[in-house]
Formats: structure tokens, sequence, C-alpha cells
């Protein structure tokens, strides 16, 4: 399980949630990190999507651990879009979850941008941008 | 029974070849540079406007889309293709029109690029921010734009894993934007021109590490037009004509956070299908023309073409290939790294092709350059093409 974030004020771009996508802001906003795991072929995949990308079936959801290493990341130094701009650098990875083979992505924080590593151990954690729906975060274990 | 001459004379080329104004053009908006980038393209050729019957462009803004500059344009087209797969669309229109041309679906087909993002926009492609912080975000990208990715961050991650895996350094693509700059300063037009070093590139400000300010394409106004024939129709027109040889182009994804191997370009599988096409190999290129949006788009091509193996690209640009003089000449109008990137690039690799097979580059001719290559990248690393161009009809 995710830790949730409730309180914090939302000022950055929200995801519209729309469809097929809103069923997974919403787990995260309870905490749980969901794939999609296809029955009939085993192929597992992030972002949701209507079908499986490897065999066309429909998928379903699978909860999974929101552990994971970084794949790769980037520390942004510059970037004119607020509120981004005023929380200059930071930083961004793509994460290997431990559980499937899935890559995530997302804001890697509580950790010094020039410490990052690629294969740090991550857990993310879920920041509520509207009540009933959330968006994971990164941190280091 | 096949006529081989029959085949023969609908061997698509590329007949005509127009630029409009640039690195700076507060004069004319983006449909002037589609109407001057085609004035340009058939001046160049000698070719009546009321030849064309087909008509490409990517764009995918209202004012200036297909359909629209059809309109604007005026042309009457039996043939019409909008294929947008970002920067690398011109390779992907090249791959389709010859074979339309091919095919007999059109005799001359236009393909027109403008932009004058940085006149209107000023730098807000590369990091100035697309989506303001009440944006409700609706598709694909919404699992992206909380966090705050510019486009350059794309690519940063991209270089970051390639440098864990191979041990690729700064150093090796620092040393891609060295030598692009180095045929800027030929290029009068070029938006910087002053030669560069490594410790140059190095000691610009960091944008989103690895990838330095100098490790990323510059932004401009300016647009781009050529014109696609038969060979026999080319034969009455001023220009020589320049072969189609083979093209190919594939997608590996679209937002980056898809892209299934970081360090795995498409052009790995789309750039030995082109060569292929062309029966020719890496050994018999006379001259590439890379989409450098950044250094690190360049070297990943490199690999993925097979000028060097998977991880090996950085160690063999710092032998100097791709410079001037190099046996790889690279980027010689100045590519994107120094003279223009006016959003979607890849139509100025065909042209500069083009003026490299027709001998036409001056002081940054390449000698005796009979095969091309221009490879395109659009989107976040997620579509390429590839096309081999030649001054010689194929055997």
């Amino acid at each position: 399980m995710m830790d949730v974030i409730r309180d914090r004020q939302w000022d950055r771009p929200t995801p519209a949630g729309e469809g097929e996508y809103g069923p997974w802001f919403e787990a995260c906003a309870q905490g749980r990190l969901l794939i999609q795991h296809c029955d009939a072929c085993g192929h597992r995949q992030w972002y949701p999507r209507a079908i499986c990308t490897r065999c066309a079936a429909t998928p379903r959801w699978q909860e999974v651990s929101p552990r994971g290493t970084v794949y790769t990341f980037t520390i942004i130094r510059q970037y004119g879009a607020k509120p981004f701009a005023g929380e200059l650098p930071y930083c961004v990875a793509m994460v290997d979850l431990d559980d499937a083979p899935v890559r995530m992505f997302g804001t890697l924080t509580g950790i010094a941008v020039d410490d990052v590593r690629v294969d740090l151990p991550v857990e993310a954690y879920a920041v509520e941008y509207e009540p009933g729906r959330a968006v994971p975060y990164w941190r280091p274990i | 029974m096949c006529s081989t001459a029959a085949v023969a004379t609908r061997t698509p080329v590329i007949c005509g070849i127009g630029l409009s104004d640039y690195p700076i053009a507060p004069h004319l908006t983006s449909t002037q540079h589609h109407a001057q980038a085609m004035q340009r393209a058939l001046e160049d050729c000698a070719m009546p406007k009321s030849d064309l019957d087909g008509y490409v462009n990517a764009s995918s803004s209202p004012n200036d889309m297909a359909v629209a500059m059809a309109e604007y344009l005026g042309i009457k087209h039996r043939y019409f293709d909008s294929t947008m797969t970002g920067g690398s669309s011109f390779e992907f229109h090249v791959q389709h029109a010859a074979a339309a041309i091919k095919d007999g679906l059109a005799e001359a087909i236009l393909v027109t690029y403008g932009s004058d993002q940085l006149t209107r926009m000023g730098r807000m492609l590369g990091t100035g921010g697309f989506h303001t912080s009440d944006s409700r975000v609706e598709g694909t990208s919404q699992f992206m734009s909380s966090y705050g990715i510019p486009l350059v961050g794309s690519y940063a991650m991209a270089a970051r894993r390639h440098m864990h895996e191979f041990g690729t350094t700064s150093e090796q693509l620092a040393e891609i934007a060295v030598g692009v700059r180095e045929y800027a300063t030929y290029n009068p037009l070029a938006r910087y021109r002053d030669p560069i070093t490594i410790d140059d590139v190095l000691g610009s400000r960091m944008v989103a590490d690895p990838l330095h300010k100098l490790d990323c394409c510059v932004i401009t106004d300016g647009g781009g037009a050529f014109i696609m024939t038969t060979e026999e129709r080319a034969r009455d027109l001023a220009q020589p004509p320049v072969y189609v040889l083979g093209a190919a182009g594939t997608q590996t994804h679209w937002n980056i956070i898809q892209m299934p191997d970081f360090t795995e370009p498409g052009v790995a599988t789309a750039g030995p299908e082109a060569l292929g096409r062309a029966g020719v190999t890496v050994d018999d290129i006379d001259v590439l023309q890379l989409y450098d949006s950044f250094t690190i788009t360049v070297l990943m091509m490199l690999e993925g073409l097979g000028f060097a193996g998977k991880g090996e690209g950085g160690a063999l640009v710092q032998e100097g290939h791709f410079r001037k003089g190099g046996k790889w000449p690279m980027n010689t109008d100045g590519g994107g790294l120094s003279s223009n990137h006016p959003g979607m690039r890849g139509i100025f690799l065909i042209i500069e092709a083009v003026r490299q097979l027709r001998g036409q580059a001056g002081a940054v001719q390449v000698p005796d350059c009979d095969i091309a290559l221009a490879c395109g990248s659009g989107g976040w690393l997620s579509c390429m093409g590839a096309v081999v161009l030649g001054k010689d009809r194929p055997s």
C-alpha cells in the first residue's frame, strides 16, 4: 500500500481521468498502485488501456507492490512553467517495478538531486489532487 | 510481360528544393513560410505550379494543416498525405510519395513545411512549458503532465540510461555538437556560427542532466519544400534529379514513458530496412543528415543505423568520422544544433542531402558525393524514418 497525502494544495496540471484512465487515479487515492494484467496472454501493461497491447483482449486491473528501482532519471534545471519553475532543480524518473515487468514515471522526492542514481530502490506514495483521485510520487526506500 | 522501360520512367526522384527565410523571420507567418518555400522549390527546378497534382504537409495546427494549406496554395491534388510523426514526418513522406509516384498516383508531389514558432512563441517548445498549472490534461499525456517534464527531459533520460549501460560520456556527446557547429561556421544563415570546443559544451549550463544547453538544438523560424516526380518528367526540369534509393520508417512509442528500451531507437529496424532497399551499406554512405534535436539523438541513430555497434557510438564519434573532412560528414548545413530547428526539422535533412548530391553545397560540398542518408526522429525518439538518396539512378 502507498501512503496517501490528502492535505496538499494542488497547484499543477491535473489529470482529467476520463474513461479508462479514471480507475487508476481512484485506486491511487486509496493507496493502491494498479497495473493491467491480461488473462488471455499474460501480458502486463501501464498506462491503462481498453485492450491488451499484445493480444487485444480486455485486460483486468492488478494491484502491485509500490516498490521498484530507478531505470533512468533526469534533473530538470530549466523549465518556465509554473509551478515547476519555482521548484528547480528537481528529479523525474522512470521506475522499474519490483512485482511486474512494467515501468512507471513520476517525480522523485526526498533525496538531494545530485545523489540520485540508476538502480536506486524507491517506493511510491500518493498525492491526492482532488477528492478521491491521486497520482504517485516516488521516494527512496 | 513487364516492360523494364515502362518501370524505369516512373522511377521516383526529388527534382526541386526550396528553403524559406530563417533562422529569425518575424516578417513571415507559418503560411508564408510554406508559400515562400514552395515558390523557391518551383523556381529551383523551373516547374510550373500547374504541374503539381500531389500535396503533402505534416502540420497539425489549424492555420497550416494539410487541407487548409492545399486550399491556400491552390493545389488541386489527386494524391494527398498528411502523415504527422513529428520531426521525422518528411522522411515518411519521401517513402510514401516515392511509392505513389512509382504507382502512378501522381506526377508531381509537393511537400511543404513552415513554422514561425520562434517569432510567435519564443522558446516555449524547449523548456517554456506547455501546460499551465490549472490545466486539466486529457489523453495519455495526463500520466506525465503533473510532474513537469519539459521536452528536453525525455532525451536526457535516454542519455542517462545510455551512460549507465555503456559508459558513454558527456565529452563524447559534446563532440557531436562541436562537429556540427564547425559546419555552421560556413553557413551565413546559421543561428549560431562561432566555433565551439568540447569545454564550451561541458561548460554551458545544464538544462536537464546530463544534457547541457549546447547539447540541445536551437529554436528558430523557417520552412522548406521539395518536389518529387518521375525520372522522365525530371529530364525537362532545370536541376539534376536525385533518386530515392530506399526509405523506411517505424514507431516504437509516442510518449517517452512508453519507450520500450531507452537505448534502442526505432531506426535500429528502419535503418537496415532502408539501406537494404537501397542495396547499400553504411560504408557506401558519403554524407549523413541526422536529426540532431539533441546530441544523444544523433548518437543513438548512429548505433541504430549500424555506423557503430550498440553502446559503441560514443567512442566512434571521438574518432572524428562525422566532422568536415571525415569519413561520414554529418549535418553539413550546421544542423539543428547550430543552424535551424523550426519545430519539425526533418524536411531540412532531405533538402540538404539533395544539395550535396547535386554538388551545389559550396564550401561544405562533400567530394564525390554519390549517396546520402537522411534520418529523422519525431516525438520523443518515438517515430524514426531513414531515407537513402542517390545521385545516380538505382541499378
